[in-house]
């Protein structure tokens, strides 16, 4: 969906924005932006001092009047254009989602264990439904496969266009809801109700519909509301004082209304005012760019805060399960005969761990399931109480499993398991990896080393994370020595072995009561209390239904280092609303320079002094700090959509960049920009 | 030499308006009459009371802290059976916890007391013992202006001392207020320490122990020491009644009856002048303020007083330091007012010392040599000269000090300027004792809150998240004394109720008025004289302009340490700000000066700015 629409400026979107920049002028639109609010009365207030002037006579030229009142229509426009086009961007993604929730007619199975069906509109499924979707029919709605397995055509919502494997049991049972079946079938439980599934979800969200504001926005537009509220007074007693002057000085004539209302509109923090909720709605159209769907953007902000985030090993920093690597035979066996015993052990082991043990004997001596065809194996599967598998062929008994299940076993055959491969099982725990132990009857063969295979590249993301000032743990069931050793190799900073749901949960209160802010990234259902309590919490697409609500965020590409970019879109929000924010109110001190001389030009000339830029004339100066209050709101659009490039390089030298560019940059940029437009304005003879 | 009446106030009339130049100003060219304005002694002298003060803060800091944090101390052997007798006898269980709610009931209760406490004894003080003069109860709108004044620590004065208070209004209203308007001004300040320091706590400290503490520990020792210094340096302290002394020279009077006596006015001068430079109260005995020969005789107690007014508010920032266990944080608020103080205390000297260009058209000599400090003397003491007037100006008005040792009217409009405006800033450059801490640092939450958005995080300051409550708190806080000076002025500049006292034609009458209403709404008390401020409609506009400056600060200051107490404080990390760098020095105090010159640009440009390019225009003109 939205590697669609990665382009800024659309031409749709922006035609659709000009329209709607038009649409936003109703007032109950404006009211929700006390800053553009103030800026529309203005807009009002000069309008219709303009058409007074027409028909009475005033000192002022009408046509000055007519240009304030233009130019700040045009100040409310922009903003408004601004806001439309980035809810135009989410506008787009949210078409093509709706596509896929075209009505589909779902097949209900009458009973549980029955196989009739009855055919109903999705939008009439009810929550435990149970429905049969068969390959080219869309899934009506979100839920759990309760029997068989098919690949899933998972385009729709994920952009992905390679086709996923969903079974029942295990961490890939859940199901969405708009999603199609391409081969075999599934039954599947319906876990939503229609209009609440992930699709319609996703859709309310990348429209803004359901967009709250967050906490740091409501502070920040408090903030700017006072502001706001401060220039009213300044601009407010400024007439009192006009007139006083007038009085005393006397000559002149007070202030004008126009003049109060270009000058108030002028210092109201109106650049990042009108900007405010563009940033937002940018915000989270680029996490969805970046295939994120968040459920509150409350969640988005606070990932720019996170101090720690916790990692599950296995597919995250490894690479699913463990792999065997290598076979180290005990003294006097041969390697070939320790290979051979190792791969008829695990011929009926279907665990991923037994295949790689299959996979390793064939690629190093070239073994073959076929010359065991003439064999009857009696297969011995693995259990809980001897942690042993294995095979017995004509009597001779192979068995692999953990050191001391297999030392138990040898012995009761009169066995004894010999020094070297008792170090050998030693060495092989303490590197991190996992040791089994190959016996033929009461001879050890030798051992096997199985490693966890840690993600090419991961080091580096995390090194990054350190940079951001994130401290990052992994989580794993492993014993604390192999723990310790994948935490080494793979650079976290931390681990927590031997994880039950309990001592996650305990492990992320512990933190937060330490006043530290945890993010954590999951997929399965035992993730699920965990992840509802972090404060930010990426579920995998490809993960369980519990962990999916459970999080406040999902990943579409179940990407667990997406983190990092979420990261970084969330200090981005931050950075972009406090950089304009600097420079809006930077932006006052040369529109000051400019109107203050102007305004009082006829009541105290001296304060001619005060033109530092030398303008044409009065209205002139006044008319360009009115452009360029307006201008620079457009000019600043981009940067609002795009955001502020956040780079780990430590807060001081952040704000020590932002402030030489936004604060700096934003004292002199108008003083450039007002002297621009007022060489514009005077030579066209106007003023 | 200028100093035409020892009896300047606020009631009298106006002094001179002068015209001419005050061209190019430089640190070190000879102007006109070839003078270097920072001359080897004004800059000694600054040097030598900046240096002082940095000696002392560091001691008392650490001893405040101490005293604050309960903690046993030398003193509290002495004094601890005093503090624990005032709690037996008011009922006060020292260990009892307040919300900021209650904590705000504390002091408004106190306050209330306070007010009809000085109000009281204003009405009654003809009835009542020691009043030599035999003075009247003071009229109902001056009185109660005068007992909010005193309530909040601004002690402004609509009235003259010696020829409207009895002795025992001086003592038991006036003086008590200086203390009791001090040690609230600091107990709130350590409410707002505790809200830094404590950790999801509902409570921020008990107000009556922390007003104890302050009144005891701090403030009562170190005005008795610094009574008994000034009193060594000639400041009266008695109880007998107005001296007569022959005159040197009889006069006239309208009458046409000769006068050959004067009446030398005297009073309990020192104890009330000790606590009311250290409280950063300002409210003189006579009217004249420090300005008055017994009240501020010598150079050596002028440079105690002077170093009282800032000592305690300059040392809070240490014990603010202290006490939230990072001592650079305090170094760094300390700094961010050092840095805006020095350069405007340069800039105000220079403008002085520049002279009065009226004077050279009047052939008076201006040059400073080994028998006088030249520059601009006009009502400015002989025994201060430029650079202890210049000091004194600007020391009071960073601190909330009102008192003056020189008349502000009659300064250079650039060096009348530089008053205003840091009392506009929200006396948050060592403002009161107490008070102007909290003020700067509601200006670090908001600088914490711009920075904090800036690198990407939810902004903290010293490991407390600032949200959206905060922000709305201390935008309130900076808001409303901006808008009571705004709207004070513009109240003053078009009723005729205001103007009718206004005595100085042009923009330098505006800035009168624009001085009056700053001085009031941030709690100053500082006057610029030139304008009658004794009449119903100041004494009404100033003394409602004084509530809002004091509760319109402190409320939200204390909503703002309870909802800091109730978080959780975060661990500080790589991703943390730091607030105590170079760096943040200067985005807190361009935050400062920010806000406030584009809260006053326009109200400075209508009075002392077009008051200094018109004369810049005329002078290089003539």
């Amino acid at each position: 969906m939205s590697r669609t629409s990665t382009r800024l400026f659309d031409s749709r979107v922006l035609v659709d924005a000009m329209v709607g920049s038009l649409q936003k002028l109703d007032p109950r639109v404006q009211l929700r932006n006390p800053v553009m609010f103030a800026v529309y009365l203005g807009s009002v207030l000069t309008t219709i001092l303009w058409i007074n002037s027409l028909v009475t006579k005033s000192t002022e030229s009408p046509w000055f009047i007519l240009g304030i009142a233009v130019w700040l229509w045009f100040t409310v426009l922009f903003a408004n254009f601004a806001e439309a086009i980035a809810e135009g961007h989410g506008k787009a993604q949210a078409a093509s989602l709706k596509k896929s929730r075209t009505s589909v007619v779902a097949k209900r199975l009458k009973s549980r264990s029955g196989k009739q069906t009855e055919e109903v509109s999705a939008a009439d499924l009810k929550v435990d439904d149970v429905v049969i979707v068969v390959a080219g029919e869309t899934i009506p709605a979100d839920g759990e496969v309760i029997e068989g397995v098919a690949s899933v055509d998972e385009s729709a919502i994920t952009g992905e266009s390679a086709p996923v494997v969903r079974e029942s049991g295990g961490d890939r049972s859940s199901v969405t809801g708009g999603t199609r079946v391409i081969s075999d079938w599934l039954i599947i439980q319906v876990k939503t109700l229609p209009g609440q599934s992930f699709l319609d979800r996703m859709i309310a969200m990348v429209e803004g519909a359901k967009r709250q504001k967050t906490p740091n926005e409501i502070a920040l537009a408090i903030l700017l509301a006072s502001l706001t509220l401060i220039f009213l007074l300044v601009v407010g007693t400024l007439l009192p004082f006009s007139l006083f002057s007038v009085a005393i000085s006397g000559q002149g004539y007070p202030i004008s209304l126009t003049v109060l209302v270009a000058l108030f509109v002028c210092l109201a923090p109106t650049t990042i005012g009108a900007l405010l909720s563009t940033i937002g709605i940018a915000g989270m159209n680029r996490l969805s760019q970046a295939n994120v769907l968040a459920f509150s953007g409350r969640a988005v902000e606070a990932a720019g805060d996170v101090d720690v985030l916790l990692l599950d090993k296995t597919g995250t920093i490894t690479l699913g399960n463990r792999q065997a690597t290598s076979f180290i035979p005990a003294m006097g066996v041969k390697d070939q005969d320790l290979a051979e015993a190792a791969h008829l052990a695990s011929m009926a082991d279907e665990t991923a761990e037994g295949r790689s043990i299959a996979v390793l004997a064939k690629v190093q001596f070239g073994l073959r399931g076929l010359e065991l065809e003439s064999i009857i194996p009696n297969f011995v599967p693995f259990s809980a109480r001897t942690r042993m598998s294995g095979v017995t062929i004509d009597g001779i008994e192979i068995r692999k499993g953990a050191a001391e299940a297999v030392e138990t076993h040898v012995r009761s055959l009169g066995g004894v398991m010999p020094e070297d491969v008792r170090a050998t099982v030693t060495r092989i725990a303490r590197s991190g990896g996992t040791p089994l132990v190959v016996s033929r009857n009461a001879e050890v063969l030798g051992a096997i080393e199985l490693k966890d295979i840690v993600k090419g590249g991961i080091k580096e993301r995390f090194a990054e994370l350190r940079q951001m000032g994130i401290k990052t743990v992994m989580i794993t069931g492993d014993n604390p020595l192999t723990a310790a050793a994948i935490a080494a190799e793979a650079g976290v900073d931390d681990f927590l072995a031997e994880a039950t749901p309990e001592a996650k949960l305990a492990m992320i209160r512990e933190y937060q009561n330490g006043g530290r802010l945890v993010a954590m990234t999951g997929d399965g259902t035992n993730d699920a209390p965990a992840l509802a309590q972090a404060d930010v919490a990426v579920a995998m697409n490809s993960g369980t239904q519990a962990a999916k609500e459970a999080g406040n965020m999902v990943d579409l590409d179940s990407n667990p280092t997406k983190l990092i970019e979420i990261v970084n879109i969330g200090k981005q929000l931050l950075m972009t609303r406090g950089s304009l924010t600097t420079f809006s109110i930077a932006n006052d001190v040369a529109k000051y320079f400019a109107i203050l001389p102007a305004a009082f030009a006829a009541t105290y000339p001296s304060l001619k002094a005060l033109d530092l830029m030398h303008l044409a004339s009065p209205s002139s100066a006044i008319l360009s700090a009115v452009i360029f209050n307006a201008l620079i709101i457009i000019a600043l659009v981009p940067l609002a959509l795009k955001g502020v490039a956040y780079r780990p390089v430590g807060a001081a030298q952040l704000l020590l960049n932002n402030l030489l560019i936004y604060g700096l940059g934003g004292l002199l940029v108008p003083f450039i920009g007002i002297k621009a437009i007022d060489l514009l304005l005077s030579s066209t003879g106007l003023f | 030499m200028l100093m035409r009446r020892v009896d300047l106030g606020l009631d009298n009339d106006s002094c001179t308006c002068f015209d001419g130049a005050l061209g190019n100003l430089s640190w070190d060219s000879p102007n006109d009459a070839g003078e270097v304005l920072m001359n080897t002694n004004n800059i000694f002298q600054i040097v030598l009371f900046l240096g002082v003060l940095l000696v002392f803060v560091k001691p008392l800091g650490a001893y405040m802290a101490r005293v604050y944090s309960g903690s046993a101390f030398f003193a509290n052997r002495f004094l601890g059976p005093i503090e624990r007798l005032v709690y037996r006898i008011s009922g006060i269980d020292s260990q009892a916890e307040m919300t900021w709610k209650l904590y705000s009931m504390a002091v408004l209760c106190l306050s209330l007391v306070s007010f009809l406490a000085v109000y009281l004894i204003q009405q009654f003080q003809g009835f009542l013992p020691l009043n030599p003069d035999g003075f009247s109860a003071v009229p109902h709108d001056l009185a109660i202006n005068t007992a909010i004044s005193f309530m909040t620590n601004t002690n402004w004065q609509g009235y003259g001392g010696e020829s409207t208070m009895s002795y025992l209004t001086q003592m038991l209203a006036l003086t008590v207020q200086n203390f009791v308007s001090a040690a609230v001004g600091m107990a709130v300040l350590i409410s707002l320490v505790r809200g830094f320091t404590r950790r999801t706590a509902n409570t921020i400290g008990n107000f009556w122990v922390d007003f104890t503490r302050g009144t005891i520990y701090i403030l009562l020792p170190l005005s008795s020491v610094l009574a008994l210094a000034l009193a060594s340096q000639g400041v009266v302290q008695t109880f007998s009644p107005p001296q007569i002394v022959p005159l040197l020279e009889p006069l006239v009077d309208a009458d046409g009856k000769p006068v050959t006596t004067q009446a030398i006015s005297v009073g309990p001068a020192a104890s009330q002048i000790a606590i009311k430079q250290l409280g950063t109260n300002g409210g003189g005995f006579f009217n004249a303020n420090s300005a008055h020969p017994l009240e501020n005789p010598t150079p050596l107690s002028n440079f105690l007083q002077l170093l009282a007014i800032v000592l305690i508010p300059a040392a809070l920032c240490y014990t603010f330091g202290d006490m939230i266990g990072d001592r650079r944080q305090g170094w760094a608020l300390l700094a961010a007012m050092g840095v805006i103080f020095v350069p405007l205390l340069v800039c105000v000297t220079m403008a002085e010392q520049q002279g009065n260009p009226s004077f050279g058209e009047m052939e008076i000599d201006q040059t400073a040599s080994a028998i006088q400090s030249g520059g601009n003397m006009e009502g400015k003491e002989t025994r201060f000269g430029i650079v202890n007037s210049a000091m004194w100006a600007v020391t009071t008005t960073a601190a909330s000090n009102g008192s003056v040792n020189s008349m502000h009217d009659s300064y250079t409009p650039l060096g009348g300027l530089i008053p205003i405006w840091l009392m506009q800033l929200g006396e948050v450059i060592f403002g009161g004792v107490g008070s102007g801490l909290y003020g700067m640092v509601i200006f670090a939450l908001i600088a914490v809150f711009i920075a904090g958005l800036m690198v990407g995080r939810t902004p903290e300051y010293l490991g407390k998240k600032i949200g959206a409550f905060e922000v709305k708190m201390a935008a309130l806080a900076i808001l409303l004394p901006c808008a009571t000076v705004l709207v004070g002025t513009a109240f003053g500049v078009v009723t005729d109720a205001g103007k009718e006292t206004i005595f100085n034609p042009g923009p330098h009458g505006f800035s009168e008025v624009l001085y009056a209403f700053s001085s009031a709404a941030n709690n100053n008390g500082s006057a610029f004289a030139g304008l009658g401020a004794n009449t119903l409609f100041y004494n009404g506009m100033l003394g409602l302009a004084m509530l809002i400056g004091r509760f319109g600060v402190l409320i939200p200051v204390l909503a703002i340490a309870g909802s800091l107490a109730a978080k959780k404080t975060v661990p500080v990390g790589p991703g943390t700000l730091p607030t105590h760098t170079p760096l943040f020095i200067v985005m807190l105090v361009a935050v400062v000066l920010v806000v406030g010159a584009l809260s006053f640009f326009p109200a400075l440009a209508l009075g002392p700015i077009v008051e200094q390019l018109h004369q810049a225009k005329q002078g290089s003109g003539s």
